[in-house]
């Protein structure tokens, strides 16, 4: 009987230390595999920046620093001179005042839509701002092109042209004549292609707020406002502050749709309602075709758009971590 | 000299071709580059394909791609619609020919005013691009335009955005006609272009210019023609009021000067006669002049040859201009002089 016992221990300790290697085997596969995977994108975005690096170092050599302060972009003079100015101009404006639409309409949405909207019309009015998202960009190109291009030059951009004419900055800034392409019209294009970015991800976040901290809100006699105003918004700041960040990444970078509708101009004007370009927009129409400098001078394009972005989501990393401070978490 | 010197080699190749070849499989064709004439030479190669059973596999990359690809050697043909120089192609042992040909014409969009029926002058066209004259009614086109109605409108000005060869040809002819534009711009794929608009694509060109009031662009003939956009008739080197056409377009080609012109590296803008018009633009070939794979090069003129031969009408049904005969029997010599297969 004690032999027979014993026997049944030790096969039982064995089949148990085999159990537990095999774990731990899984383990470190799972360990490797996953980590190989964290490592991997550290790699694939080293080699993107090494080869924007390589491939842009002719430009670098050739203009140096005066790249980002000149505005001409004349790839046929001899020799070339070419300069970022304008289409870094036009990245940054266009998406200054594409987020600038679209963050306070996006929230005013995710806001109506969770706390205002009657129960039966949140379904239809979420899936609607979350299509919007899956529409392509060269779609959002063409009705700008088509559809919102001539609306805004017939009507919208002649209102505001009248409305400032002989203001002394306005005036410039909102300066005739009206244009189907303009900075302007891609600027509301991209903002309409970040706004369910905003939406999505402000409605998620705003769904998250505990019900009791809203109905110790409401029950202390606070207004609708004021519970949005000061429950729901300071809770939710962080993941709201991602959603905008996430929309400027892409306003920063989308490449289609501005293609079509900015007027891919590399003149600075005053006005909003000139032609302009951006980063991408060139990228885009000038690659197949070039060779040499201006190549290189494009790929150097690209290596600022990167490293923009890259200051861009460094930035708003600061600000989540100051407001973190503040609020002494 | 040459000429006998050609019927020796030929008749040399003939003759060992007969003797030394072995019955081999057909060498698959690829080439690469341009996109201006990718509708005829897919359809060239479609029905190709179907009476001979050999097929011709043509990617359109861009001009400069092509040109990459030909040099490093991972296609049979190169397409380009800029040619090379003499000496570049001298130096990496390439021949090139013009194959088919296309026009560009300036497009209008001013209410009133029908096909053909405003006259510009290259100079006229210059200085519109150039931003100085910015009204329909200026005194410099209503001199040329007596008859014609003109708003006294802002003039939109539209150019492509993306690089092209289309461009390229357009702002070739307005250095060679206006000496302000010469100096100021110059000619390429891509200029830094001093007014107007940029639209992707002879499509975006055309899709603009037909929706904005009062606009100007320069599109290929066939996009014009297709989505029936207001051409105007331009002045020529010869002074004449000339229509856009295959007449007019042929004639260009048929006037220029390419027997002293090596490598056939003619730009058909702004040549002599009294018909001809003035932006008309070959797309041109690249092949080597002593390939590693001479099976395919030798089934690529072979495809060429049959082009010429019976593909000018698939080639004027897409608006396309066929070589002129005199040119096409120049360019097969060149085939038996050069090429070695």
């Amino acid at each position: 009987m004690a032999v027979h016992s014993s026997a049944i221990e030790q096969a039982a300790s064995h089949d148990r230390s085999r159990a537990m290697d095999a774990f731990k085997l899984g383990d470190r596969v799972f360990y490797w595999i996953t980590r190989i995977s964290a490592i991997l994108v550290l790699v694939l975005l080293g080699g993107i920046i090494m080869s924007l690096i390589v491939g842009s170092w002719p430009a670098i050599m050739e203009f140096g620093s005066s790249f980002l302060t000149t505005q001409r972009w004349a790839p046929s003079a001899e020799p070339p001179v070419l300069g970022a100015l304008s289409p870094l101009y036009g990245t940054i404006l266009t998406s200054i005042i594409a987020m600038s639409i679209a963050i306070p309409v996006g929230i005013g949405i995710a806001v109506f839509l969770t706390e205002l909207c009657p129960l039966w019309a949140r379904g239809p009015i979420g899936m609607a701002i979350e299509l919007l998202a899956g529409i392509p960009s060269i779609i959002y190109g063409m009705w700008g092109f088509f559809i919102l291009g001539p609306i805004l030059a017939d009507t919208v951009q002649p209102f505001f042209i009248d409305l400032f004419d002989g203001v002394p900055v306005l005036g410039s800034i909102f300066g005739g004549p009206p244009s189907y392409l303009s900075l302007f019209n891609a600027s509301l294009i991209l903002a309409i292609m970040v706004l369910p970015f905003i939406t999505a991800i402000s409605r998620d976040v705003f769904t998250t707020v505990p019900p009791v901290l809203k109905e110790a809100a409401y029950g202390v006699g606070c207004t609708t406002w004021e519970v949005v105003r000061h429950v729901v918004l300071p809770y939710t700041r962080v993941g709201v502050i991602g959603g905008a960040m996430l929309a400027l990444g892409r306003a920063l970078g989308e490449t289609m749709a501005v293609t079509f509708i900015i007027g891919n101009s590399f003149r600075i004007s005053p006005s909003i309602f000139a032609p302009g370009t951006t980063i991408s927009a060139a990228i885009a129409s000038e690659f197949a075709e070039s060779d040499g400098l201006h190549q290189s001078s494009l790929m150097l394009l690209g290596l600022l758009l990167f490293v923009l972005t890259f200051f861009v989501l460094a930035a708003a990393r600061l600000m989540l971590l100051r407001l973190e401070k503040k609020a002494g978490k | 000299m040459n000429f006998f010197k050609a019927i020796a080699a030929a008749g040399l190749v003939a003759a060992s071709a007969s003797v030394f070849s072995v019955p081999v499989k057909a060498a698959d064709v690829t080439g690469a580059g341009a996109t201006f004439p990718f509708p005829v030479y897919s359809k060239w190669a479609d029905a190709y394909k179907k009476e001979t059973g050999h097929g011709v596999n043509y990617q359109s990359i861009g001009s400069g791609a092509g040109i990459k690809q030909i040099l490093a050697k991972t296609v049979t043909f190169g397409a380009t619609d800029a040619p090379l120089k003499a000496d570049k192609l001298e130096k990496d042992g390439l021949a090139q020919w013009p194959m088919v040909m296309g026009a560009i014409v300036p497009v209008v969009n001013i209410e009133g005013v029908k096909p053909g029926e405003l006259v510009l002058s290259g100079e006229l066209l210059g200085d519109i691009y150039l931003g100085k004259v910015t009204k329909w009614d200026d005194p410099a086109i209503v001199k040329l335009n007596p008859s014609v109605k003109l708003p006294s409108a802002s003039i939109a000005v539209v150019h492509r955005s993306d690089g092209a060869g289309t461009s390229f040809n357009f702002t070739n002819y307005l250095s060679k006609v206006n000496g302000e534009w010469k100096s100021k711009v110059g000619e390429g794929t891509a200029v830094e272009w001093p007014a107007g608009v940029g639209a992707k694509g002879n499509e975006g060109v055309s899709g603009n210019v037909g929706q904005t009031r009062n606009a100007i662009g320069y599109v290929e003939y066939a996009y014009a023609k297709q989505n029936k956009l207001t051409y105007t008739a331009l002045i020529n080197k010869a002074g004449k009021v000339v229509q856009p056409g295959v007449a007019s377009f042929q004639a260009a080609a048929a006037n220029a000067d390419w027997a002293s012109a090596p490598g056939y590296h003619v730009i058909l803008t702004d040549q002599p006669g009294e018909a001809s018009w003035p932006i008309t633009a070959a797309t041109f070939i690249l092949m080597y002049r002593e390939p590693s794979d001479k099976a395919a090069s030798a089934e690529a003129i072979k495809f060429f040859k049959w082009a010429f031969e019976k593909g000018g009408v698939m080639a004027e049904e897409l608006d396309y201009i066929p070589m002129p005969e005199s040119v096409v029997k120049q360019i097969e010599k060149t085939w038996t002089s050069e090429i070695k297969s």
